[in-house]
């Protein structure tokens, strides 16, 4: 078992992978840590059925298959100590000590509440995808799917390449929005390759665009949705519902390493300098992170990431990629901003904490989101905010509140058994 | 603006049972709390009512004011759940000494029983064999404080007392100066916890951090709230940190694990070191829990003064001045009768319980 490395990396996606890659390749051992089962993160998640991309496969072997890296599966970072983390799989919790730590932890959804937001059969776009990939069954059923984003499309690719029947796609951003986005994609190349991909794939599925879904309804389940658009307002039948208003920057675990923050909307992302180190020494970051920028963002920025960790030189043109790739995501975040009117679906009865059953007209009478969470409970059941925090920071009811340990719910035994590991081989990391 | 019968300043769970019992006698009150109601020492506190026999004085307190709690047992917000504490002893020698604290405890009317090994397993199957049995006092609760420090707080201000969302600078000679600017007029009571000594710096408070465990749900594990009966060692023991087994079942089916002490640890961080020790004391009295999800961590600083008892009563040298602060590790249980103790005094009566071993001028300047 490994119990010191030159450079940790948590995170397994393109960010995480990059930046493993890079950072073996200047001879440091590398530990890279996924909590999911197989690498490859959200985009390049392990599709059950089609496997992984080529590209995926590529990276996964660069970096885990990388004699200098360690890969660890299945591994969460749930506590951070001075020096050194604590982990823990599926059987153990162990500490880790490290030279410099790499953070590719990602993004998740942001999800916002509406009625009947909690029906079995309503996912996050992003979820769906997730849902698809790993084998649930999708043949027949009718989809659809609505949010905002690029992510509607490749969420709405992978639910019928499952065979779903995608009954439309959902847009809330305005026509004339996507249009001056669509127009501007000449200057990413790939950007428009791919994004012309998926509408050629996507060809028969409805696309509208300044519509949003109000309601969703059903007995036991979701059996269809009310959108509101252009048209008026419309009932879609439909077997599963997919809303998704874009991701979140995932920073927890910057936070308890005292990394400093930085806004991103109404949400935070890590703060970064130019070769992606963060406010506290040796603590890099990389990826969506460090704000939502997409899969080229990710992947160079952990290049970067990996290289400045193991303190090797970086290429002017890795840096100048990079602020071309953020240049797509500042274009993204501007062109599907989210409409006001997304922001109020959600009434008194809605539910806003899931964890706790809170609804949204009982955190509302408290203006201080610490006073809401000491009187309703929102925010303080299993995933701790990690949901509803999302949604009250968008819907305008201050941040999520402090972050105190564990990352994620954590075995006692790990907290207070766990297996003990020696501090002092570091093996002298020099930057 | 015409002065007000009495300020309150700070509104833990200590400062809103004040500002709660002077409303119910017709005082008109302003509260002035800069943060969050009950969110201090208060929302970190496990919340257990709870009797401790080892010192008369601070037994008189505790039980005088398990009886007002009473009066909350069915308010919805206050989760009161009557759990009983159980203390459990982990050799014969501990078992032997319960006779005697079971008398202690009988003396000042709070009644308990002794259990042996095959009533304690009874009781709470997953508890680690070998034990000697315990002393299990049935009629102890445990509540949820900063909903209860809210609830008292809102009941004021609907009998007229003036909220103000501020912080105290300073004390003048005809009331407070607030951060703000403001001046509001009449006599003073401080509940400021821990902060006390900035604004009264006579009266000395050291702060004793505690960390704090809280699993996800797992009803029925334990039924009651569990101690170890050395836990009073820890409690009163010296500088030192310690750590003792006390495990709590709160309504949601949770359990809330502490408990640890510290002094002079001023950052609110939590200390993984502090965390393994507290949970290896839990795993050796209850086993069961290392299988079990945490879902949250945190910290608390409990307010002692120089003796370990309140400061109720009089600030020394001070005519418009009082003081209801530093109840250690019990303010959540003490709360109810210190307000007594203090505002009868202020109302120039006659408290239930003799005053003097709380009265402040104990401390020498
Ligand atoms: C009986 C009881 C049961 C509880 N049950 C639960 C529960 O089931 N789930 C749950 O989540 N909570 C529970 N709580 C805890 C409660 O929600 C708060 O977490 C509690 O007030 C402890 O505060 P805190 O310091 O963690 O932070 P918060 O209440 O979030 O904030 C307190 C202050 O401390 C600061 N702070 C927070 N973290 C740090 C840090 N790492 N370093 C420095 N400063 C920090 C914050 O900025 C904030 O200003 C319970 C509390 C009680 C009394
Ligand atoms: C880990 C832990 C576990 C505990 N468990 C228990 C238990 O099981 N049972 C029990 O009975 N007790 C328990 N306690 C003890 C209990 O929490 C405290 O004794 C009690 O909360 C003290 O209440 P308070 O109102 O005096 O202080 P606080 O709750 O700290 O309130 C003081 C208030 O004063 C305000 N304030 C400070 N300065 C100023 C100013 N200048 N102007 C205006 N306002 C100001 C603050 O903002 C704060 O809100 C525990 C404590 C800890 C730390």
């Amino acid at each position: 078992m490994v119990d010191a490395c030159d450079i940790v990396v948590v995170g397994a996606g393109p960010a995480g992978l990059a930046a493993a890659e890079a950072a073996a390749s200047h001879g440091k051992r590398v530990v890279l840590i996924d909590s999911q089962p197989r690498a490859g993160g959200q985009v390049w998640r392990h599709d059950a059925l089609h496997g992984q991309p080529r590209v995926a496969m590529d990276a996964i072997r660069a970096a885990a298959g990388n004699a200098n890296v360690t890969y660890l599966e299945g591994t969460q970072v749930v506590a951070v100590e001075p020096e050194r983390l604590l982990l823990q799989d599926a059987r153990r919790g162990f500490h880790l000590a490290y030279g410099a730590l790499v953070l590719a932890t990602g993004a998740r959804e942001l999800l916002l509440p509406f009625p009947g937001w909690t029906l079995p059969g309503v996912t996050g776009a992003g979820g769906l995808q997730a849902l698809a990939k790993q084998g649930w069954p999708l043949r027949g059923k009718r989809v659809l799917i609505a949010g905002s984003g690029p992510l509607l499309f490749a969420a709405a690719a992978t639910a019928q390449r499952h065979g779903a029947h995608v009954v439309g796609i959902h847009e809330q951003a305005g026509a004339s929005a996507v249009h001056r986005f669509a127009a501007g994609l000449w200057r990413w190349p790939g950007k428009l390759a791919q994004a012309a991909r998926l509408r050629l794939e996507l060809a028969r599925v409805p696309y509208r665009t300044g519509s949003i879904v109000t309601t969703a309804e059903g007995d036991h389940g979701v059996s269809g949705a009310h959108v509101r658009g252009g048209q008026g307002d419309e009932r879609i039948e439909c077997d599963l519902l997919a809303v998704g208003y874009g991701l979140l920057p995932q920073v927890e675990l910057a936070q308890l390493l005292g990394c400093a923050l930085e806004p991103e909307g109404a949400h935070a992302r890590v703060q970064v300098g130019p070769w992606q180190a963060t406010s506290q020494p040796r603590v890099f970051a990389a990826g969506e992170a460090c704000g939502i920028g997409g899969i080229d963002c990710a992947r160079v920025e952990g290049h970067i990431a990996g290289l400045a960790a193991a303190g090797a030189a970086v290429p002017r043109a890795l840096v100048q990629r990079r602020d071309r790739a953020r240049a797509f995501a500042a274009s993204l975040r501007q062109h599907f901003a989210l409409r006001d009117d997304v922001r109020g679906l959600a009434n008194d009865d809605t539910t806003i904490c899931r964890c706790e059953d809170v609804s949204l007209g009982a955190v509302r009478t408290h203006t201080d989101a610490r006073e809401a969470k000491l009187a309703t409970r929102c925010g303080m059941g299993a995933c701790q905010g990690r949901i509803c925090g999302g949604a009250l920071a968008e819907l305008g009811h201050g941040p999520r509140g402090g972050m105190r340990p564990p990352l994620f719910p954590t075995r006692l035994a790990t907290l207070g058994e766990p297996v003990l590991s020696s501090v002092s081989d570091t093996r002298g990391y020099t930057p | 603006m015409s002065g007000h019968d009495l300020i309150i300043v700070g509104a833990g769970i200590v400062g809103a049972a004040c500002a709660d019992y002077a409303t119910m006698q017709g005082m008109r009150i302003a509260i002035v709390e800069p943060g969050v109601v009950g969110g201090g020492a208060t929302a970190a506190a496990m919340g257990h009512l709870v009797a401790m026999d080892d010192d008369p004085a601070e037994l008189a307190l505790a039980h005088y004011s398990l009886g007002l709690w009473e009066a909350f047992a069915n308010l919805p917000q206050a989760e009161f759940s009557r759990c009983g504490t159980l203390w459990v002893a982990s050799n014969d020698e501990e078992f032997a000494r319960i006779p005697e604290k079971i008398a202690r405890l009988a003396a000042s009317g709070v009644a308990a029983e002794r259990v042996d090994a095959r009533e304690l397993y009874r009781l709470e199957p997953s508890l680690a064999p070998g034990l000697a049995g315990g002393m299990r006092v049935a009629n102890e609760a445990v509540v949820f404080p900063p909903a209860v420090a809210r609830h008292w707080v809102d009941r004021a201000i609907t009998r007229g007392a003036t909220y103000h969302a501020d912080a105290v600078f300073r004390l003048d000679d005809r009331g407070v100066l607030l951060h703000g600017g403001q001046r509001l007029h009449g006599p003073v009571l401080l509940a400021t916890g821990g902060a006390l000594p900035s604004l009264l710096p006579g009266l000395p408070v050291r702060l004793r951090k505690g960390h704090l465990v809280i699993t996800d749900r797992y009803p029925g594990v334990i039924r009651h709230q569990l101690l170890e009966l050395g836990y009073a060692d820890s409690a009163h023991g010296g500088d030192a940190a310690s750590v003792a087994f006390n495990v709590q079942p709160r309504p949601t089916g949770q359990i809330l694990i502490g408990s640890s002490r510290e002094y002079d640890a001023v950052d609110t961080g939590v200390s993984m070191e502090m965390i393994r020790r507290m949970l290896e004391r839990s795993f050796h009295f209850l086993p069961r829990l290392r299988e079990l999800d945490a879902i949250r961590l945190w910290t608390g600083f409990r307010p002692v003064s120089v003796d370990g008892l309140p400061y109720l009563g009089r600030a020394p040298g001070r005519d418009d001045v009082w003081v209801a602060a530093a109840h250690e590790g019990l303010g959540v249980t003490t709360s109810l009768g210190s307000a007594r103790v203090v505002v009868d005094q202020i109302l120039g009566r006659a408290p239930a319980i003799d005053p003097t071993p709380y009265d402040p001028s104990r401390v020498q300047p």
